[in-house]
């Protein structure tokens, strides 16, 4: 197999079918380290690397430092209330300051699509999106492209629908971009102010309703619904959303019985599912988060080889 | 002083010429253009195998000068259009403080009148402070020297101030240009609504917040009687409104910019803020509009829109970068490149969009090489190839969208009334 | 960099032999099986330790159990490298802590591999003790390791490379040693 080439990772839209199964197989491997009694290995002893949060995020922050600690790495976490953020400092200038301080790999989560784009081609060191505006997610589409590989053993063919607000939502752009690279029919599902114009052109179908969403589906990926996001349009109100998109029990019973349930959480109970679903027999949301250790140890060893 | 251009091919469409012959120009003013014309002790440039026309006339220029001279000055601003070909443009209002009024107005005409390397004609605003609230004394900002008004940067959405400014720049022999642009529509938008925001995650800058202003504002300028113009013109649904009033013996004009013929949204997918500006990229579709429209007539002219940025604007984050790319160094070029070389337009038609129109637009004597006109003339290699490369720029800020592009058509010479102003190194 | 053959050093029957005879003095020294499992280097050491269980079993009719290591995230190098060496799964299902552990490799030559390999068990568990069984021993050690079992001692030179070809991933059974040259 081709080795990995790519100094960051910053989307999926640019890698390539191969680059995404490098990252899965590497990812496999990676697993078996967290079932041990002793979860660490030296691969990445020595390296630093910088968890640099201008949004706040527990999940995704704790995964990779937990993964980044069981490749024996250093981890440094810097949150915007605690940086020189708020005193003006460019993404670029901080970037380049963690640079200065020898630091190997920048992990960044930023509000701005595109940030992380912006900081890999500024700075020399790696640097991984952890999440930029309502661009991409990569290692969170990843991991949920792994768990949909552990259930049915391959991506090609597979129905996959993506349920939520897919116009803000980095997690879907991100998912799209992997399923459909490697060749997983995908749908998107959402209120219609919630559709982006155009979104048929990256290889999607958009559902009727959920009950077509759901139909023949083996697998729904549930958004997380940011009620808190005020566009100023008119935001479906929660109970509407519940009632015209949850994940309910009755529509699960119309779809396939192995469909598989995702949600990248954090859940919003009774609005986009509900609890039965959540913590149902369908629901893979706990190995979601166990594969994402597994899936951001892979891409911070793949990005770590390769300092030019 | 006499200065003697042999041998090139001299495209004039103002006298319907296109051939090759010699052009003496003495005392500022072109004497005499004909074949085989000798000049003993004249300085002599040798013409062969290039074209002659008159010096570009761009009637869209930021030159930020005065208020962000770390941008743009009138003397930067103009050092660049020389090496792009351009001899006369209009210098865009938007300063600090804004050109509102004859104070202002002379303010400029002084800096102008010291530092200027080419032809620069005022424009002031059509709102005061271009805040769309209050009308400018339009009168008096045309006894202070303008030539046109707009409140380029936003549209003026209150529709009595609009038509009440269309009827007294028509009495003034001003032109009223529109930037055409609902804010409500294109709600802080940042790249085109389509492939380009759905791909990116960026909010969207829909087409209809352009062509409803448009057809608005041309509506408002039928109702009036008066001239209009359209700025950078962006989508096709412009371009066909355009094109429709235009039949209906409308007074309306238009430009485009050469980013939005010769460039699509896709150029924005990897975030590069070069690529950022208002009106955004948009569809092939659009791009492919406004290239019919150059052909067919629709549209007039081109104009750079050049908008000069610091890095510190530039350099930052998709959202947070400023709007805007800077154009007069590139345009000749690109317009060659995307326009001659692809069979859209010959000649004689680039040298009308480029400068015989926008001069008549603005109604000066300029964009012809007849006898008795002022000497404004550049001389092109056509073909000559080269590469857009950043830190070659003249113009004080280096946002280019075409960094990197190889494009044809160098300008050897930039005379200017009279006197060789430019000569490439 | 190309390499031709210079001598085949061990044929499919030599090979079988060696495997068996190291089979035997596993048993012989550890007085029996009581507590033996076997862990196999990736890629050709995971093939070898089956066959030295298989050879056990044949013996002592009881299988031990064996596991596959893969060392590549202990070693001493990835700094050095300009890729990411691929990375293979582990696979050691039992549990190592008081096991006599026999780690199988194909070629023993630095000792580096082996260091990396002692370094991943002991992240397993606390093992009685390990011993190590080796195709071949080719010499040139820069740490201090040595084989407990070998199945061919071959004196190379340092332009030289040895090379265990198995059914399982060549296609073919024999043990050559190739020499830098033109091909």
């Amino acid at each position: 197999m081709k080795k990995w080439q790519r100094k960051d990772l910053v989307g999926l839209e640019n890698l390539t079918r191969e680059e995404i199964e490098l990252i899965l197989s590497t990812a496999e491997s990676f697993k078996e380290v967290s079932t041990r009694e002793i979860k660490k290995v030296p691969a990445l002893r020595g390296k630093t690397v910088v968890n640099l949060f201008y949004e706040p995020s527990t999940r995704t922050r704790v995964s990779f430092e937990v993964a980044a600690k069981r490749l024996s790495a250093d981890v440094i976490t810097i949150a915007t209330e605690t940086s020189s953020v708020k005193k003006g400092e460019t993404l670029i200038d901080t970037g380049r300051n963690i640079q200065a301080l020898k630091a190997d790999i920048i992990v960044v989560r930023h509000n701005c699509s595109g940030a992380a784009t912006m900081l890999a081609r500024h700075v020399d060191i790696s640097v991984i999106n952890a999440g930029d505006g309502w661009h991409e997610h990569p290692t969170q589409a990843l991991l949920d492209i792994f768990t949909l590989k552990e259930k049915y053993g391959k991506i090609e063919g597979l129905k996959v629908s993506i349920v939520g607000d897919i116009a803000h939502s980095r997690v879907a752009r991100s998912n799209i971009w992997g399923l459909t690279k490697l060749g997983a029919k995908v749908s998107v599902c959402a209120p219609k102010m919630l559709v982006p114009v155009a979104i048929e052109q990256m290889g999607v179908r958009i559902a009727n309703d959920i009950d077509d969403a759901l139909k023949d589906a083996n697998a729904v990926n549930v958004l997380r619904m940011q009620f808190e996001r005020d566009e100023g349009t008119a935001f479906p109100q929660q109970m509407e959303y519940f009632k015209n998109f949850g994940i309910t029990r009755e529509r699960l019973e119309k779809a396939k019985k192995d469909i598989v349930v995702m949600h990248p959480g954090p859940l919003n109970r009774g609005i986009e599912i509900s609890s039965a679903i959540a913590d149902g027999a369908n629901s893979v949301i706990l190995e979601q988060v166990t594969n994402g250790i597994a899936i951001r140890m892979a891409v911070l060893y793949l990005v770590a080889g390769t300092k030019n | 002083m006499k200065l003697l251009i042999k041998n090139g091919r001299v495209v004039d469409p103002a006298n319907k010429r296109d051939e090759i012959c010699d052009i003496l120009v003495s005392d500022g003013k072109i004497s005499k253009v004909a074949n085989n014309i000798s000049c003993q002790g004249c300085r002599t440039i040798d013409a062969t195998d290039k074209i002659v026309m008159p010096g570009l006339v761009d009637m869209h220029v930021h030159l930020r000068e005065p208020g962000r001279e770390d941008q743009e000055t009138i003397a930067s601003g103009t050092q660049a259009a020389l090496k792009g070909g351009v001899t006369s443009l209009l210098a865009m209002p938007n300063t600090t403080p804004a050109i509102d009024c004859a104070k202002h107005a002379g303010l400029l005409k002084k800096i102008i009148r010291n530092d200027a390397a080419a032809n620069v004609l005022i424009c002031g605003t059509i709102t005061q402070g271009r805040a769309g609230r209050k009308l400018v004394d339009i009168t008096q900002l045309g006894k202070a020297g303008a030539v046109a008004i707009t409140d380029d940067g936003a549209s003026v959405d209150d529709q009595r101030i609009l038509l009440t400014a269309l009827k007294q720049a028509g009495k003034g022999g001003l032109l009223l240009i529109c930037h055409c642009e609902d804010k409500g529509l294109s709600v802080n938008g940042e790249v085109n609504l389509g492939i380009a925001s759905t791909r990116m995650g960026l909010r969207g800058i829909s087409q209809e917040s352009e062509y409803l202003r448009v057809q608005r504002d041309i509506d408002l300028a039928n109702k009036a009687n008066a001239r209009i113009h359209i700025a950078h013109v962006s989508c096709k649904e412009t371009v066909e409104i355009i094109a429709k009033a235009k039949k209906k013996g409308v007074k309306v004009s238009a430009e485009a910019a050469p980013h939005h013929f010769a460039l699509t949204e896709e150029a924005v997918y990897g975030f590069d803020t070069n690529m950022k500006m208002n009106p955004p990229l948009r569809a092939r579709e659009d791009a492919e509009a406004i290239k019919k429209g150059l052909k067919d007539g629709a549209i007039d002219a081109i104009a750079s829109d050049h908008a000069p940025h610091t890095e510190n604007e530039k350099d930052i984050e998709f959202e947070r970068a400023n709007f805007g790319v800077i154009g007069l160094e590139t345009e000749l070029a690109v317009s060659i490149s995307e326009l001659i070389n692809t069979g859209v337009l010959d000649w004689p038609q680039l040298v009308c969009k480029l400068s015989l129109s926008p001069a008549r637009i603005l109604g000066i004597d300029k964009g012809t090489l007849g006898p008795g006109r002022s000497a404004d003339i550049i001389v092109v290699s056509p073909q000559k190839q080269w590469v857009v490369e950043k830190d070659k720029f003249i113009s004080k800020s280096q946002n280019s969208a075409f960094i990197g592009r190889t494009l044809r058509g160098v300008v050897e010479y930039t005379i200017v009334e009279g006197k060789v102003a430019y000569q490439l190194k | 960099m190309t390499f031709r053959e210079k001598a085949k050093i061990m044929d499919k029957e030599a090979m079988e032999r060696a495997i068996k005879r190291i089979a035997h003095e596993i048993i012989e020294r550890n007085k029996g099986i009581q507590d033996l499992a076997i862990v196999g280097i990736r890629n050709r050491g995971a093939y070898l330790a089956e066959r030295v269980a298989a050879f056990i079993e044949d013996i002592e009719s009881i299988k031990v159990p064996v596991g596959i290591l893969d060392i590549t995230l202990y070693r001493d190098d990835l700094t050095a490298v300009a890729e990411q060496p691929q990375v293979h799964k582990t696979e050691i299902s039992f549990d190592i802590t008081d096991k006599k552990i026999i780690l199988v490799d194909d070629v023993l030559y630095t000792g580096r591999t082996i260091r990396c390999a002692l370094d991943a068990l002991v992240d397993f568990g606390r093992p009685k003790y390990i011993q190590l069984a080796v195709l071949v021993d080719r010499g040139h050690r820069e740490l201090p390791i040595r084989a407990d079992y070998i199945g061919k001692n071959v004196p190379t030179a340092l332009k030289e490379t040895v090379q265990v070809l198995l059914r399982e991933v060549d296609k073919k059974e024999e043990v050559v040693i190739l020499e830098q040259g033109d091909a």
